[in-house]
């Protein structure tokens, strides 16, 4: 530090420095960040006090790409910036807070502001703003208010509240919120439960955690909630093993939960008994199916059973249970404290409200997005994720996750919701998006969604154990080049059959892949089958490798590289591959300086 | 169950059922035969094979009867296009992962598979693909596993649990691999098993069978005789199944009306006294230091008239009966009987009580 600013007193009013600790930015150092900002500013003379309130732990904000994300806010303005380490604290401090000159290089730049600052975020809003740890701060963003609303009336005013309010289900497949708690409410039980799943297993999907992290209190609250609106005592949250950042947010909200008095016995003194436990998943998929999940926290092998009885019926030790979605559950204090009119405003008809997306794949920027219900798909591909990368063409959006179906590029106008996307053959599921360009294989990608059910699946029922099973072999057989006529319709027909015969949800829509891909790509399962060759250049074994005689300086390197001696080459003569001795390593390709093999 | 009957439309013929019962139950009391693999009347419904799966008029998918509950005006196929593919896909899928070894199998002709396979015309070889190859496993003194053979109905690892509560074997490995097994795939012994050979009797096909049984025959050489247990007073009934005047084999009377096929190990593997060489076939009557073989008539008179002498010296409470847990309640009740009135002593007791 220079000496000349030690004498100075630095002018330093109402300072905040919010550094983002989810997993993503504890991951890339955030703790490290803390620390650094903490140490640095106690050296220099700003009182500790003042550095102990002023800096923030923050939940995730969605794009981890950009972590750690640091916000600064001093006198009135505000600047964030990204990519942030200990080493570059010192700068901030100096140029930033001391001197009061942004340090522009750092800053975030357009595409976090195309991702961050969406007009409409309530789930997501103060993710990021709050600090997670500090019930204070989640009670001074209004929290807990709807909880007191709710519970100055009766159950029966919550349910139709949220059934008016028209707020379906997050967790894929979309049943009405308010309806299954009515069905609950009337069950004529003693004990009931209601239990939340934060069991998120779709691959690249992490919006739950995201709002457990970073505002635990509003999925507590809304449980709270549900909780008394159906007449249980007891709330489950069944949380996954691999978070343990959130699982351990979760233990300190319950706790601050229970010392306000939200939680426990005799709540806002109305005569409301209610307490919550966490229930460690050990990382099935399945467990994500609500009666898988039931015999999970049971204590038994996580393998769903057959309905009915639905466990609004019948469910955790055969009491009705009612099972929501995180983001389902983080809703409702919203709706409850802002009123079922707010919240239909919001969205399209039947699809009301917004919801969270985790763009991923070939797009250029990837995270967690929180949008209305019925936007584009273009929107979303272009406007937020700023496309594809290196302006390649778009092919097709998967969404829902491995047991979705892919939109093809064809489909980009169509309005993000429940029903128009199980019209296009796939699903919301939890809101995974992977989109794909021209560099994506619809065989391989198939094969790769159908490799992780497969593997996933509990084993119960026949067609899904064995069936997807099969449809994954013969999606191998047609990606390693050994596809025969025919192959089409025998994955067409067994996929159908698995469909309609499958227990639970994972079995019925693991075929949405290989149906969806051949409904839209049909000509490149044929192009792999009758022509031998993958139109995306993915499938290794479909791969051949020429040399471009006009571009090949013959210069050897791929000669001496090949451990096949599958070359020939020969001085001042452009090489030349031997098919039948190719092996397809791809040395040749990685080593060519330039760039003469294809 | 309610007494409630309520109406449904099996196959085109209205039929009246009670409320509350499944598709399964109320079609078989009509006379309609629904195939399954992993029903067992003994166990709760499971709904793994999907091999009952009917069409219900207005539902998109196909429900399992086994444990779909019937309601009112329900419109159900259970011989339609779709229901006949269906059955033979899940047949056909079943066997792209079993052994082509019926020839030498133990369960040859009973076996649920096989005639399922015969009925659809099915082998599943258009499949191609993985098939397991796990070791057979049989450290154990009665029961063997084949675990190539099996179809992970789950009947054993659910007669285990829910009717026996035993807890020896429950489904391991996920995916393809799921595959009922010990914990930790360890041997059976009697630390961790009761060896009642329930899990045999429940199986469908020839994964598990009985380890005294094998190679002595297979069901259309055995004559099936049907008995009750003999070891205690419950009474079971079983079948025993008999080839060359030689008791091979017990297997279970599911229409028993005490037991309904359960048995334990006695019942199941505790026949081996039948045919052993030093059983007593006739009453036995001391000479000196040995036993001499005598008529029953002669040996109860030898009974009576010591029992006679005992009395006459020492009075009625010298002697007493003590009876065994292994007669039936009839028997016992004589046998207090007669002490009463015949020695005229209280002195009776059964083993049971201890």
């Amino acid at each position: 530090m220079a000496s000349a600013t030690k004498n100075k007193k630095p002018f330093v009013e109402n300072l905040t420095i919010k550094v983002c600790v989810g997993t993503g930015g504890l991951a890339a150092g955030g703790q490290e960040v803390i620390h650094a900002f903490t140490r640095q500013l106690k050296a220099l003379g700003i009182k500790a006090e003042i550095a102990k309130k002023c800096i923030k732990k923050t939940g995730c904000r969605g794009c981890c790409s950009k972590d750690v994300l640091v916000d600064i806010r001093m006198n009135g303005n505000s600047a964030t910036y990204q990519h942030i380490s200990r080493d570059k604290v010192e700068r901030i401090i100096q140029e930033h807070i001391i001197d009061g000159n942004i340090v522009k290089e750092w800053l975030v730049g357009p595409e976090y502001h195309a991702f961050h600052d969406r007009k409409i975020k309530i789930l997501l809003k103060q993710c990021g703003e709050i600090d997670p740890e500090a019930i204070e701060d989640y009670i001074k963003a209004e929290g807990y208010k709807g909880l007191q609303k709710a519970l100055s009336g009766k159950p029966s005013g919550v349910i139709n509240i949220i059934k008016k309010s028209g707020l379906r289900g997050r967790g894929g497949a979309g049943f009405p919120t308010g309806l299954k708690w009515e069905i609950c409410s009337k069950e004529g039980s003693v004990q009931k439960y209601i239990i939340c799943n934060a069991d998120e297993g779709d691959p690249g999907a992490f919006m739950d955690r995201s709002i457990i992290e970073g505002n635990p209190h509003s999925v507590i609250e809304g449980m709270i909630i549900g909780g008394y609106a159906i007449g249980a005592s007891r709330g489950y949250i069944y949380i996954r093993a691999e978070y343990p950042v959130a699982i351990s947010r979760l233990r300190i909200a319950l706790k601050q939960a229970r010392k306000k008095g939200f939680l426990g016995k005799n709540i806002f003194k109305c005569g409301f008994n209610f307490d919550i436990r966490i229930k460690e998943g050990a990382g099935a998929f399945v467990c994500g199916e609500e009666t898988a999940l039931i015999a999970s926290i049971e204590g038994q092998r996580g393998m769903p059973r057959s309905k009915p009885p639905f466990p609004a019926q019948k469910g955790l030790w055969g009491k009705p249970t009612i099972i929501n979605n995180v983001e389902t559950l983080s809703t409702i204090p919203h709706i409850i404290s802002r009123g079922a009119r707010w919240f239909s405003s919001i969205g399209s008809k039947n699809n009301s409200g917004t919801k969270i997306f985790s763009i991923t794949g070939k797009v250029r920027n990837t995270g967690l997005i929180e949008v209305p219900m019925g936007i584009s798909l273009r929107e979303v591909v272009y406007d937020i994720g700023g496309g594809c990368p290196q302006d390649r063409e778009l092919k097709a959006v998967q969404t829902g996750g491995p047991s979705g179906g892919c939109i093809p590029a064809s489909h980009i106008d169509m309005p993000l919701d429940y029903d128009s996307l199980s019209s296009v053959g796939s699903m919301m599921g939890s809101g995974g998006m992977v989109v794909m360009d021209s560099t994506t294989c619809m065989v391989d990608m198939a094969k790769f969604f159908l490799e992780f059910t497969q593997n996933e699946s509990c084993g119960k029922c026949l067609p899904c154990r064995v069936g997807n099973k099969r449809l994954y072999e013969r999606l191998k057989r047609i990606t390693d080049g050994r596809g025969k006529k025919g192959d089409i319709e025998f994955l067409e027909a067994l996929a159908e059959d698995i469909k309609i015969t499958s227990l639970c949800g994972l079995g019925q829509t693991a075929p949405n892949p290989v149906l969806s891909t051949i409904r839209y790509f049909r000509d490149e399962y044929e192009a792999h089958i009758f022509e031998g060759r993958c139109p995306a250049g993915v499938c290794e074994a479909l791969r051949q490798y020429v040399v471009n005689a006009e571009v090949c300086k013959m210069c050897g390197k791929c000669f001496r590289e090949c451990p096949a001696e599958a070359i020939s080459w020969m001085k001042k003569q452009p090489a030349s591959i031997d098919k039948g001795k190719c092996i397809k390593c791809g040395r040749c390709f990685e080593v060519c300086p330039f760039s003469a093999i294809d | 169950m309610s007494n409630k009957k309520i109406k449904i439309i099996l196959n085109g013929t209205k039929t009246v059922c009670d409320q509350g019962e499944t598709i399964f139950n109320a079609a078989k009391k009509a006379g309609v035969f629904i195939p399954t693999l992993c029903h067992d009347m003994r166990l709760e419904p499971y709904g793994a094979c999907r091999m009952c799966s009917v069409e219900v008029k207005g539902v998109p998918r196909l429900l399992p009867s086994c444990s779909t509950p019937v309601s009112e005006g329900m419109d159900i196929r259970t011989e339609s296009r779709t229901v006949k593919r269906i059955r033979k896909r899940l047949v056909s899928l079943l066997l792209s992962n079993h052994p082509d070894d019926c020839m030498r199998c133990e369960t040859s002709g009973a076996c649920k598979l096989q005639n399922l396979a015969y009925e659809y015309k099915v082998d599943g070889r258009e499949y191609g693909g993985e098939k397991w190859k796990l070791p057979i496993r049989q450290a154990n003194p009665f029961i063997v596993y084949e675990p190539n053979k099996c179809i992970v109905c789950g009947r054993c690892v659910r007669i285990c649990n829910e009717i026996v509560m035993a807890g020896t074997i429950d489904f391991t490995g996920r995916g393809f691999h799921t595959v009922p097994d010990t914990a930790f795939r360890t041997a059976r012994t009697l630390s961790n098993c009761e060896f009642c050979g329930q899990c045999v009797s429940t199986c469908p096909t020839g994964a598990l069978t009985d380890k005294k049984a094998r190679g002595k025959g297979r069901v259309h050489e055995l004559k099936r005789v049907k008995t009750t247990c003999s070891y205690c007073g419950t009474g079971c009934s079983f079948y025993l199944n008999v080839k060359n005047e030689k008791v091979v084999r017990v297997s279970s009377d599911f229409f028993g009306p005490v037991n309904q096929g359960d048995l334990c190990i006695k019942g199941r593997y505790g026949y081996d006294f039948i045919h052993s060489r030093d059983r007593i076939k006739t009453p036995l009557v001391r000479k000196g230091d040995k036993f001499v073989r005598t008529s029953w008539d002669r040996a109860l008179s030898v009974i009576a008239s010591n029992f006679e002498k005992i009395i006459k010296r020492y009075g009625s409470d010298a002697v007493g009966a003590f009876s065994s847990s292994r007669c039936t309640n009839e028997e016992n009740f004589l046998l207090a009987k007669f002490v009463r009135t015949v020695f005229r002593t209280n002195n009776v007791d059964n083993c049971a009580r201890v």
